[in-house]
């Protein structure tokens, strides 16, 4: 039987024109741009200064303090500056920038395409692995990932939930990682499973995937306690909250985390990531990436290095298209526009849509009618016209009472519009507003 | 009939009495003191209300004013020294002074020097614009022109010119209030000491990119190549990432950086036209003024 949860949702068309589309490995690129900060927390502390030789693999950034993560070269070549460059936020933060010259990988990591079953590290060496080869949730959030897996004193987990609803239109990385890596995505569930003493396992994918879905429940049968539960489709289903209303029906309080109703949620892609970093002792330098927009000439999800910048991967993809109007990193409901293609892939980016400028131009806004569809669609239960029009008439006081900061900006509000008003740009206004407020305070 | 008429006065009376006694009582025995003072100082203020002494409004401020006893930190920027000498009067305390001051808006990016790299289409706000990204210009440190600051300005001092697409105060207007200031995401509006004739010179750039950066954006950016600093005899130019500033206090508005600067990114504003020594005008400068 497939769930889902009760609250809100839309249904965006799905668009998922490279769901066909194998994984192909895109060329170390000549230049890999690294920026220090590719997670949430503190930025990492470069350890590299300009001329300095770096291997692939080698450590070039040192996470400092607990919510941080390492970073590490993507590729093999000279530092060429150490430097303020411009990332997928549009703002000039510090980076490194490597230009490749060969592709040599440090001794210490296992290039054996062969599948390694068998778990030889004890749980703390599980846990420091994954903290040294700087994994992060790969699913956009990019939280550290050995963070998540250590719990408060006095709290215990009950449940694993893994994120394979991939429920942005478009993206198609998680389900081709499904497809053609099911085998060690399941190893890095039960390397996950037992280093933070978890039994049960469930894997939320939604219909969308069927072939997917066969895929894991096949292989899932070899390992105990993974189950693969099939979700209706429906966004934002990918939401760590709603994911565990779907699979469990649980509701995570409002300000809280997953760990306060007992349970864990990890990406899929982030599974793969920390088999490679176990059981290949590999850091996170690559990662799958879909390029896609109806207008490409050839759409595709590619296996790039973190650095790439891209500029690259559109050019993989068949180049900018005429009409292109808005490049998006991430999917189009909640990715972020890019101003400029000299950007890099970061460790959070997993999707790259090219849109031409009929399909991204922004209809007139016109009044509002009262019909609260934004208040039926809005899966955090919150009312997006009523935020609107406080912020509009600079009401901040009440924002507080409004909820605005449950909304977690997944955009159903705006796209179910039928007045197209930009209800989410407005609560992000309000967000900030009310920041300030309680900072001047 | 008439006896109707007669029991409802007396009986109307008799409770109005009754009311009256009551309510006396009551008033005696919850009276709160309100200091005098608090009105005679709220009288004295200029009742703009703009919150800009960091109050919520004049009356708050006066009662400040009261339960502080003294004035040291307490300053109202739009009554200016002669209001804040009357309520020190009032108090019976001494008055502290402050140089007027005026909002100068350091930006310079107008639509012909800082072409647009991209196009913006969300909502005309300067905050949310600069959440979103840096900005539809090569620049991320300029003026965004959505007018974050005209909608926070209670005097109508300062507007968006629509050729150049950015602010500009009115000086004569303009209090000092600080909401523009406060307003602004990108930091570009500072509050600078108000000279005679309304004069100012200023470096009208915010940029803190490296100089080639800089210009390639912007074609008045200050590069920070340092000229202005060993021009300036007073030492009132500091040069910080790649920024040169001028402390308003130190400088004596001699106007030798004016002419160094290789990007005219100091501009001199409200001076006489400048004659060369051959008596003609120095029109590159009076070019400046006009722009602004």
């Amino acid at each position: 039987m497939l769930k889902t949860f009760n609250k809100g949702g839309i249904h965006p068309a799905e668009n998922k024109i490279t769901a066909g589309k194998p994984i192909s490995t895109l060329p170390v690129p000549p230049i890999a741009i690294i920026p220090v900060l590719q997670h949430i927390g503190t930025p990492a502390n470069p350890l590299v200064k300009k001329g300095d030789k770096v291997k692939t693999g080698q450590m070039i950034a040192s996470g400092e303090g607990f919510i941080a993560a390492n970073i590490h070269s993507s590729v093999t070549g000279t530092v060429t500056r150490v430097d303020k460059l411009t990332d997928a936020s549009g703002y000039k933060r510090t980076a490194i920038e490597i230009e490749t010259s060969s592709d040599e990988w440090m001794n210490d990591i296992d290039l054996n395409p062969g599948l390694v079953t068998d778990v030889s590290l004890s749980i703390p060496e599980i846990m420091v692995r994954t903290w040294d080869q700087g994994i992060v949730g790969m699913g956009g959030a990019t939280f550290p990932t050995h963070v998540k897996m250590v719990f408060p004193r006095g709290i215990k987990a009950e449940c694993l939930i893994i994120n394979g609803a991939e429920c942005e239109p478009y993206v198609t990385a998680d389900h081709r990682l499904m497809l053609e890596k099911g085998e060690e995505i399941m190893i890095g569930i039960s390397i996950v499973k037992s280093a933070i003493g978890i039994e049960k396992a469930i894997i939320g994918i939604e219909n969308n995937k069927p072939d997917g879905i066969e895929n894991l429940q096949r292989i899932s049968s070899r390992f105990p306690g993974i189950t693969v539960q099939g979700l209706k489709v429906k966004y934002p289903q990918g939401s760590e909250k709603h994911l565990i209303k779907s699979l469990t029906g649980r509701a995570v309080p409002s300000g809280g985390l997953p760990i306060d109703v007992g349970i864990v949620v990890f990406n899929i892609g982030t599974m793969f990531a920390v088999y490679e970093a176990v059981q290949k002792n590999k850091p996170l330098i690559e990662r799958t990436v879909t390029v896609t927009g109806k207008s490409l000439k050839n759409p595709s999800n590619f296996r790039v290095r973190i650095g790439t910048p891209v500029s690259e991967l559109i050019k993989a993809a068949g180049g900018l298209p005429d009409h292109a109007s808005k490049i998006i990193a991430g999917g189009p409901m909640m990715g972020k526009a890019l101003n400029t293609l000299d950007v890099p892939v970061t460790k959070g980016m997993s999707g790259l849509l090219v849109l031409d400028d009929i399909e991204s131009k922004r209809k007139p806004v016109q009044n509002c009618i009262r019909c609260t569809r934004c208040v039926t669609v809005c899966p955090m239960g919150i009312e997006p016209y009523l935020i609107m029009s406080m912020v509009e008439k600079e009401k901040c006081e009440f924002l507080d009472d409004c909820h605005i900061n449950d909304c977690m900006e997944c955009g159903s509000c705006s796209y179910i519009c039928p007045a197209n008003r930009p209800l989410l740009d407005y609560i992000r206004l309000g967000k900030a507003r009310l920041k300030k407020r309680k900072q001047q305070k | 009939m008439s006896s109707t008429i007669l029991y409802t006065i007396i009986s109307l009376s008799a409770t109005g009495a009754i009311s009256a006694v009551i309510l006396y009582f009551v008033a005696q025995r919850f009276k709160v003191y309100e200091d005098p003072r608090i009105d005679q100082v709220e009288d004295a203020l200029p009742a703009a209300n703009c919150g800009g002494c960091g109050y919520a409004g004049c009356r708050n401020f006066a009662e400040a004013c009261v339960k502080n006893e003294n004035l040291s930190g307490l300053f109202c920027t739009v009554g200016g020294n002669e209001t804040m000498s009357k309520v020190a009067s009032i108090l019976g305390v001494d008055a502290v002074s402050q140089d007027p001051k005026v909002a100068v808006v350091r930006c310079a990016g107008s639509y012909d020097k800082r072409p647009r790299i991209n196009i913006y289409d969300g909502p005309s706000s300067c905050v949310l614009q600069s959440i979103l990204y840096p900005g539809d210009t090569g620049c991320p440190y300029g003026c965004l022109g959505h007018g974050d600051c005209v909608n926070a300005c209670d005097f109508d001092a300062i507007h968006m010119d629509l050729k150049t697409g950015l602010p500009v105060v009115i000086d004569e207007k303009c209090t000092a209030c600080n909401a523009c200031v406060l307003a602004c995401p990108k930091h570009i509006i500072e509050l600078r000491k108000k000279n005679k004739k309304d004069r100012k010179i200023f470096v009208c750039c915010i940029n803190e990119e490296k100089g080639a950066i800089a210009k390639k954006s912007c074609e008045v950016a200050c590069i920070g190549c340092g000229k202005c600093v060993k021009a300036c005899a007073y030492d009132a130019i500091t040069l910080e990432n790649y920024l040169a500033y001028i402390d308003p206090v130190k400088c004596v508005l001699c106007r030798k950086c004016v002419g160094v600067c290789p990007t005219n990114s100091i501009h001199e504003i409200n001076f006489p036209p400048r004659k060369n020594l051959d008596g003609t005008d120095a029109t590159v400068d009076v070019e400046i003024v006009e722009n602004l």
